[in-house]
């Protein structure tokens, strides 16, 4: 199958290319930019006019459900979503039920994925068995099985002396190790950021010092051991900040932030909108704005969709007794393009955050479009605004504070190895 | 939800969730209501018709005594029909959700609710989910506001000092854990209270406490100088002893009102506190038994304050 993409804008933010150019797809890869290769016929024409066309997204973090909570999500209804969202390569957590500690449930994972034929989906493997923080999960046996990192998820390490060898385990192997810092025992029994807003509505906080006390920690222990680290999911001004020195003095990290995190902040929670409880909590609007010039500077190196789908009961509870998370996977171009203009960032610039970032982040080889890379392609038009409704989303979690919001950028059509996996309108 | 979920669109009052908010007219309405309620509930024939043919459901989610019996005396006095559940006990325990219950209850013709729920913002849920002509009262939402006890104290304070806008006004103890002291600063400030001040150590002072409007004080004896009133709040057993506090001896030593601190207060102070009191812990007997104190009052006043909330929800021109 060959497929010529005509007179779209190509941004490709890893080789620094942002200009009206044809895009040439041969055997799954890219075949070429510009000009087409000697002897190229296309099968296939995409009149991507007036369109962007950017590499596929590469999200660090969405929950697929599978296995085990498929109520409230399924692998078709989620990696559809994700291409419909543009999103063609997918890192998942491992806390699903069971957790993602055992080779069987890696292949599995896999092999359910690959036959669903969307998006690339790269499991992320426990760090501890069953995700308890107390053994450590069989990592090289996880990274045969095909696990790109390893991570407790949202689940803690309450005891440092496991993280300590943990680290020093996955370092061994050569892994890299996924933490989203917070000390548990500071967390604990809080469901909001720790401060103006949670005082008024009677909210238990996780004070900001949760999240910088265990970036310190987890700093100290990469400094000790070498292991290649990537932090998820930062939401502090102070956390960004530690990250930034620690970058300058070298240690081999890497961090991202959730794409909810750099809009809202702990006044959106108004009168108590459950779909506003997320892990991390929604905190100051001084810490956003310092999330999104962290992001700015690079920083802060990837924007993830933490992708959550809830179930729409789970939502209708007093705030702190709903279940925490929001849909994210259709939301993450529309929310990274909504920062870029807010911002006043070039478009490359913002996609390099959702594409050849996380992809370096990731180890594979996807997030760009040049010549041989995979053709794992967004189509979208970026002067298109879309509101957020549950009938547009289509992933089963219909659960966003973005519900009603107008945001730009509406997908037209995404390539997954270089066939059409998603048209709008289809 | 930019609207205020409180009020209907011609601005009166649809339910009553927290006083954070509610127009001072509203307010003052409120206590003016109450006022010529204090006469009934002194008559031969404690009642009055408004609320006839309507049906009050009290919805305790957890256990209360004094503010139930007050919510049911109330609604009686109205002329309504009062239902009392005790949930904790009942469908709850089954699995039911709580709007699976308020459906419930809303099918069986209920015209207001009365809830008390352990978790901070239930009573927004309800009303957010209840068709327009059901009524909340929130009577104690979590951590977060308890609006007929803040009212109930502010009833209270202008029956013995008349005028706001010339009061001190400390709140006592444990403020991290309590709807009662969020609920009385709102009152106090909008109504134009100039000094509302907060005593209590730091691990019962919520984060950026000075926000709702108070002045911190770590030291009793500093912060009730020349007060006009003193507002006492329960501190629940279990917080005793652990890693907020020491002991309650400790506490009764630095946070207690007793005869010799509340001396430095102004000499007409009143001394309130919200029930039920722990005698020897935040409140010397001296002292709860003394002539400034008007914790009984307080009770009394609260069912014409409740009289009142229900009456101008329940549509009955009062």
């Amino acid at each position: 199958m060959k497929i010529h993409v005509r007179g779209g804008r190509l941004v490709d933010p890893q080789h620094r290319i942002d200009g009206v150019r044809d895009l040439f797809v041969a055997e799954g890869r890219v075949a070429g930019a510009g000009v087409a290769p000697a002897g190229f016929r296309a099968d296939h024409v995409i009149d991507a006019t007036g369109l962007v066309v950017a590499p596929g997204l590469v999200d660090l973090a969405a929950r697929l459900r599978e296995p085990g909570l498929e109520y409230k999500a399924t692998l078709d209804s989620e990696l559809y979503a994700a291409v419909a969202g543009g999103v063609t390569s997918l890192a998942c957590p491992p806390d699903t039920d069971p957790p993602l500690d055992e080779p069987g449930l890696v292949e599995m994972l896999k092999r359910r994925a690959l036959s669903r034929n969307l998006a690339h989906v790269h499991p992320v493997g426990a760090l501890t068995a069953k995700l308890e923080g107390a053994r450590l999960a069989e990592m090289a046996t996880l990274r045969d099985a095909g696990c790109v990192a390893f991570s407790q998820a949202d689940a803690p390490i309450a005891d440092t002396a496991v993280l300590w060898r943990a680290l020093q385990y996955a370092a061994t192997l050569g892994l890299p190790v996924w933490l989203r810092p917070q000390d548990p025992m500071l967390a604990r029994d809080g469901v909001a950021h720790d401060g103006e807003v949670a005082t008024r509505l009677g909210l238990p906080g996780i004070p900001a010092f949760a999240e910088t006390i265990a970036v310190g920690t987890i700093l100290e222990l990469v400094r000790a051991t070498g292991t290649r680290v990537h932090l998820c999911r930062l939401s502090t001004a102070a956390a960004a900040a530690m990250v930034r020195a620690a970058k300058a003095d070298g240690l081999p990290v890497t961090c991202d932030v959730g794409a909810h995190h750099v809009h809202l902040s702990e006044v959106d929670l108004a009168a108590y909108d459950s779909h506003c409880n997320l892990v991390p909590p929604l905190r100051s609007l001084r810490d956003r704005d310092a999330l999104r010039a962290g992001l700015a500077d690079g920083t802060i190196d990837a924007i993830c969709s933490d992708h959550t789908p809830v179930d729409e009961d789970a939502k209708q509870m007093p705030f702190g007794e709903s279940a925490p998370g929001a849909t994210g996977l259709e939301l993450l171009l529309p929310l990274t393009l909504k920062w870029a203009a807010e911002h006043k960032l070039a478009l490359a610039d913002a996609l390099a955050r959702v594409t050849c970032e996380p992809a370096r982040i990731l180890g594979i080889e996807a997030g760009h479009l040049g010549a041989g890379a995979p053709a794992d392609v967004c189509i979208f038009d970026p002067g298109a605004y879309v509101k957020v409704t549950p009938a547009m989303l289509k992933s089963q979690g219909k659960n966003t504070p973005f519900l009603g919001y107008e945001l730009p950028g509406r997908v037209r059509c995404t390539l997954v190895a270089g066939t059409v996996r998603y048209e709008a309108g289809a | 939800m930019a609207r205020n979920l409180q009020l209907n669109e011609k601005g009166e009052l649809q339910h009553l969730l927290t006083i954070e908010g509610l127009p001072r007219e509203i307010i003052v309405r409120i206590l003016d209501t109450a006022a010529s309620f204090v006469g009934v509930t002194e008559r031969e024939v404690k009642k009055v018709p408004l609320l006839r043919g309507k049906s009050v459901f009290n919805l305790f989610f957890e256990a209360s005594t004094r503010t139930r019996t007050t919510f049911e005396i109330a609604a009686k006095r109205l002329s309504a029909d009062v239902i009392n559940l005790n949930i904790s006990t009942s469908s709850q325990s089954k699995g039911e959700t709580l709007l699976d219950t308020i459906d419930n209850l809303a099918a069986m013709h209920a015209d207001m609710f009365v809830v008390r729920h352990a978790a901070s913002g239930a009573a927004h849920l309800i009303a957010r989910h209840v068709a327009p002509h059901h009524h909340v009262i929130n009577a104690g939402d979590g951590r977060h506001a308890h609006p007929t006890q803040g009212l109930l104290d502010a009833y209270t304070i202008r029956h013995y000092k008349q005028d706001f806008t010339r009061l001190s006004v400390a709140v006592v103890g444990d403020i991290l854990h309590s709807r009662v002291a969020r609920s009385l600063i709102h009152a106090l400030t909008t109504l134009g209270t100039p000094d509302v001040r907060a005593i209590g150590p730091q691990t019962l002072l919520p984060t950026g406490v000075e926000s709702l409007g108070v002045r911190v004080f770590h030291d009793m004896r500093e912060g009730l100088r020349d007060v006009d009133v003193i507002v006492m709040l329960r501190l629940q057993n279990e917080r005793m002893k652990g890693p907020l506090l020491p002991s309650a001896q400790e506490f009764f030593k630095c946070y207690g009102l007793t005869a010799e601190k509340l001396a430095v207060a102004k000499p007409d102070a009143i001394v309130m506190h919200p029930g039920p009191m722990n005698r020897g812990v935040e409140i010397d007997s001296m002292v709860a038994d003394g002539r400034q104190a008007v914790i009984l009052p307080q009770v009394t006043f609260g069912i014409a304050v409740r009289m009142a909330v229900m009456s101008l929800l329940g549509g009955g021109a009062a």
